[in-house]
């Protein structure tokens, strides 16, 4: 399968999907409050799309945000619905949502989307350099 | 252009002057809100209340308060520059910061049939605590698609529960079509 590696911008997450099953990553951090959310995230959904036709034994998604509006977080539901969908079907997923340990909204924001969609879902703190 | 033209301009800016100074007004902007202005503000933000040693959650809430503001200005301001554009609308951008609190400020022009549909949404936004807040947002963010001006309908819902501070409005009447609608979201720097 094709690798996604988008580069981090002020604006944008860095992204990284890659399925190789020697050495997956598949993680979104960073920034983001794209000018055009749905262009930017539509690349992802086509990926884990196609991802969740024959997906790896075990599927981790790290999302480690700093910081994302209201317009980014429908598409990030987006995302963890895709998610979900492969864990109803059967499949190994995890979820792991990481918060730096001073940022409460941060952490609620991962608690809710735990709420909302039925996932395996861990919480991670890290200190914020 | 005249003397008196002239003073009347110097006035004006000095006037101005006293009266940010009084409100406590730390960024003013009036124009067209584009997703660079947008991020040039936010950037100033930052830089801004960084040196005053704010909690990163706040510094947070304010960054966030900020860009959901001016994105609802670029998306939903009934005034733009280019009439085919789904972004980029005219707008009214304050920024002020007392010892207590920040409170950004937007002002813009929209369609008055609009109206009573904006005071119905603020106005339930603004009666519901914080549990039915959560619940709010949880319905607005699992509704559908994205509209086609690319907002989902959460930004007041999630400043409010951010802040935990009700929304200020109030409307001013242009013409028969238009009105002017003032909004004020608070961040506590206390709480």
């Amino acid at each position: 399968m094709q690798v996604i590696k988008i580069e981090g911008t002020d604006d944008t997450p860095q992204v990284t999907l890659d399925a190789n099953p020697e050495n997956p990553l598949m993680e979104i951090s960073g920034r983001s409050l794209p000018e055009d959310v749905v262009a930017f995230y539509d690349p992802i959904l086509e990926w884990l799309d196609e991802y969740a036709e024959n997906p790896l034994e075990k599927t981790v998604l790290n999302i480690k945000l700093e910081y994302f509006n209201t317009a980014s977080s429908k598409l990030l539901l987006d995302i963890l619905l895709k998610l979900e969908d492969m864990y109803d079907a059967g499949h190994d997923v995890l979820v792991r949502w990481h918060y730096p340990d001073d940022d409460e909204d941060m952490e609620e924001a991962g608690e809710e989307y735990e709420d909302i969609v039925e996932v395996p879902f861990e919480q991670v703190s890290y200190t914020f350099e | 252009m005249s003397e008196a033209q002239n003073n009347n301009k110097f006035d004006f800016v000095y006037d101005f002057y006293s009266k940010m100074k009084e409100s406590k007004v730390a960024i003013a902007y009036e124009g067209e809100i584009s997703h660079e202005i947008t991020k040039v503000f936010s950037s100033l933000a930052e830089s801004h209340i960084a040196i005053d040693n704010e909690s990163n959650t706040l510094k947070k809430r304010v960054f966030h308060v900020m860009i959901e503001s001016l994105q609802n200005l670029s998306k939903h301001s009934g005034e733009k520059h280019d009439p085919k554009s789904a972004t980029d609308g005219q707008g009214i951008f304050f920024v002020s910061k007392t010892d207590t609190e920040y409170t950004i400020t937007t002002g813009n022009v929209i369609d008055k049939y609009e109206l009573p549909g904006l005071k119905l949404i603020i106005k339930k936004i603004n009666s519901s605590d914080k549990k039915s807040l959560k619940v709010l947002y949880k319905e607005q963010i699992k509704k559908g698609r994205l509209s086609e001006k690319g907002g989902a309908g959460l930004g007041f819902i999630d400043i409010v529960r951010k802040t935990g501070e009700q929304l200020i409005y109030s409307f001013f009447d242009i013409n028969e079509k238009k009105s002017y609608f003032v909004l004020t979201s608070t961040v506590s720097r206390i709480k």
